[in-house]
């Protein structure tokens, strides 16, 4: 039955598509570390540095909850978001524009559907590796604290599937590559305020909701909660959020690509 | 009778820009039928709409009304299932620029849904065809556009087509990467392969089609064998007269008036006169006759561009 599922066309028009991707990935793999450096250098400057003045966060309760416990999970969910956005905004936009890499896929029995998922397939795996690496890391650190730790990859692919269908969405309003400044025009605050470094209490409440409505902030909800093995509903409510916002992408970016590249 | 593989009745395309400026007729309505077997090129300027034509045969871009049917299917509901029986050699090469040689062919295959190992033998075969089995592990970058158009081709035979569809297939290549490239088209239509291309050189069109349409401003304007489009419009043979710029206004009048005693045609082009007549040598001393110095004089047969000029008023290539 698996056999039969993946030679299906449903799931063999994507699937190479991913095996093209990977055919390149080949050449060029030392990029993944390249990411998973990025995190690291935060975990220990913030994590490491600032933790050492901070010692515990104050506000969560569990006094021995440390600094650097505090921020991993939230760098880690960074780091799948990053990894699969970065795929679907940066690398899409130049294969879309660039490379024109889809007008000879698409004279093939591909559509634009396999392609785009596709797309985010292998977005998701690359998000997931660096999220794999990066987790190695932080399990180095000693920062991995119950079994509720084993929610944290799935979690990671839920971020990661969000995020890369989101890139696909916003890579079709992309006009040139000085857009991409707008694009980090929301990234980058994101990054500081969605409760990367310090906890959601910080704020008053009316900036509290702002930031609940965030990405980030539900991304790393989902992955804070199991990684400090304390866990409500909110991450249920995270991993539908998440969810939503990753379907409703796709299909947004799918009608936007179908319009584009079948003229 | 053979089968008819690809069937269009009033095909239209219009493309909508976006804002208010006014859509545009790419195509504007044409009836053809390519049988199995054929060599069927669409011949015309830029922006006649061949490579609009092609797309949508192609089944990359849906037309905007008419009927048409690729392989006894609709592209509309069977695309992928006709692009899978389609090769398509598109007029800008779009290889793969992240890829090798060899894993542009690889790749290309796994579209197709072939297994890796046919795809491993085809792979070789394509690239002893398109001469480039000792660049099968470059970047597809260094290649010349020769190359990369043979590359092109190649790619596109790897899920051994029943038609492949060429938009301007030596466009931009040097005359002795044009002959190679046709050899190797010649060969693939003698293997049975349907082809149909789209040209703005007559001479393409001359060698590699058995029959032609020709078209200007979206509108099919004729249609016929190279040598059947030159007898219905054209005369056998044709005179070509250069003159200094500041004379030749003046000697085309004189010309004019002689030819209509010899029931021959006369064109002016920016350059030249062209004197359309049955005997060009005839043509040639009645020229003399009236006592026009021209620079140089040619008698040469007629061509598909002349038979353009004649049913359109311009040239192919401006």
């Amino acid at each position: 039955m698996p056999v039969a599922l993946w030679r299906s066309p449903a799931v063999a028009g994507p699937a190479a598509l991913v095996e093209r991707n990977l055919v390149i990935y080949r050449h060029t793999w030392y990029l993944l570390l390249a990411e998973v450096f990025e995190p690291v250098l935060y975990l220990v400057s913030m994590g490491l540095g600032i933790g050492a003045l901070v010692g515990h966060v104050p506000g969560l309760g569990d006094p021995s909850v440390g600094y650097v416990d505090f921020v991993a999970p939230a760098l880690l969910a960074t780091a799948a978001m990053n990894g699969a956005m970065n795929e679907t905004t940066f690398n899409i936009y130049g294969k879309l524009r660039m490379l024109r890499t889809y007008d000879s896929i698409l004279a093939t029995p591909l559509t634009v559907r396999d392609v785009a998922l596709g797309e985010v397939a292998w977005a998701l795996l690359r998000g997931t590796a660096v999220t794999v690496v990066f987790g190695a890391a932080v399990a180095a650190f000693g920062l991995v604290h119950s079994l509720w730790a084993l929610l944290i990859l799935p979690g990671a692919l839920l971020v990661a599937f969000a995020f890369a269908a989101a890139g696909l969405a916003v890579v079709t309003y992309i006009r040139s590559w000085q857009d991409f400044q707008l694009v980090q025009l929301v990234m980058l605050p994101m990054f500081l305020f969605a409760t990367t470094f310090y906890p959601l209490g910080v704020y008053p409440r009316p900036v509290q909701i702002g930031v609940e409505c965030l990405p980030l902030y539900q991304s790393i909800e989902l992955i804070r909660q199991p990684s400090l093995g304390v866990v409500d509903a909110g991450v249920g409510w995270a991993a539908l959020y998440l969810l939503l916002l990753g379907c409703a992408s796709l299909a947004l970016a799918l009608r936007r690509l179908e319009r584009m590249l079948l003229p | 009778m053979a089968d008819v593989l690809i069937e269009a009745r009033g095909l239209r395309k219009v493309h909508a820009p976006r804002g208010a400026a006014a859509p545009t007729e790419a195509v504007a309505g044409i009836d053809f039928r390519v049988t199995a077997g054929e060599a069927f090129g669409f011949l015309g300027p830029n922006g006649a709409g061949k490579s609009t034509t092609m797309r949508m045969v192609a089944a990359v871009s849906p037309p905007s009304s008419g009927r048409l049917e690729i392989l006894g299917m609709d592209p509309a509901t069977h695309g992928p299932q006709i692009r899978a029986r389609l090769g398509s050699v598109p007029q800008d090469d779009t290889l793969d620029t992240e890829l090798t040689v060899r894993e542009n062919l690889l790749v290309y295959g796994r579209y197709f849904g072939l297994p890796r190992a046919v795809i491993r033998e085809r792979a070789a075969r394509l690239l002893e065809f398109a001469r480039l089995a000792d660049k099968a592990d470059e970047q597809v970058e260094a290649l010349s556009g020769g190359m990369r158009r043979r590359l092109t081709i190649a790619r596109s035979l790897v899920n051994d087509p029943e038609i492949l569809l060429l938009d301007e297939p030596t466009t931009g290549l040097d005359p002795q990467a044009r002959h190679l490239l046709w050899e190797r088209l010649f060969r693939l239509k003698q293997q049975g392969v349907t082809l149909l291309l789209t040209t703005h050189y007559m001479d393409e069109a001359e060698q590699l089609c058995d029959r032609i349409v020709v078209m200007d401003h979206g509108r099919i304007v004729a249609e016929g064998s190279p040598r059947g489009l030159i007898e219905a419009h054209c005369t056998r043979e044709v005179l070509e007269l250069r003159f200094p710029p500041d004379r030749q206004q003046q000697a085309a009048e004189k010309i004019a008036d002689t030819a209509k005693g010899v029931d021959a045609r006369v064109e002016v082009l920016p350059d030249r006169l062209l004197v359309y007549a049955d005997d060009g040598e005839d043509a040639l001393t009645a020229v003399h006759r009236t006592g026009v110095e021209p620079l140089t004089a040619l008698v040469r047969r007629a061509g598909l561009e002349d038979v353009f000029l004649t049913l359109t008023g311009r040239t192919l290539v401006d």
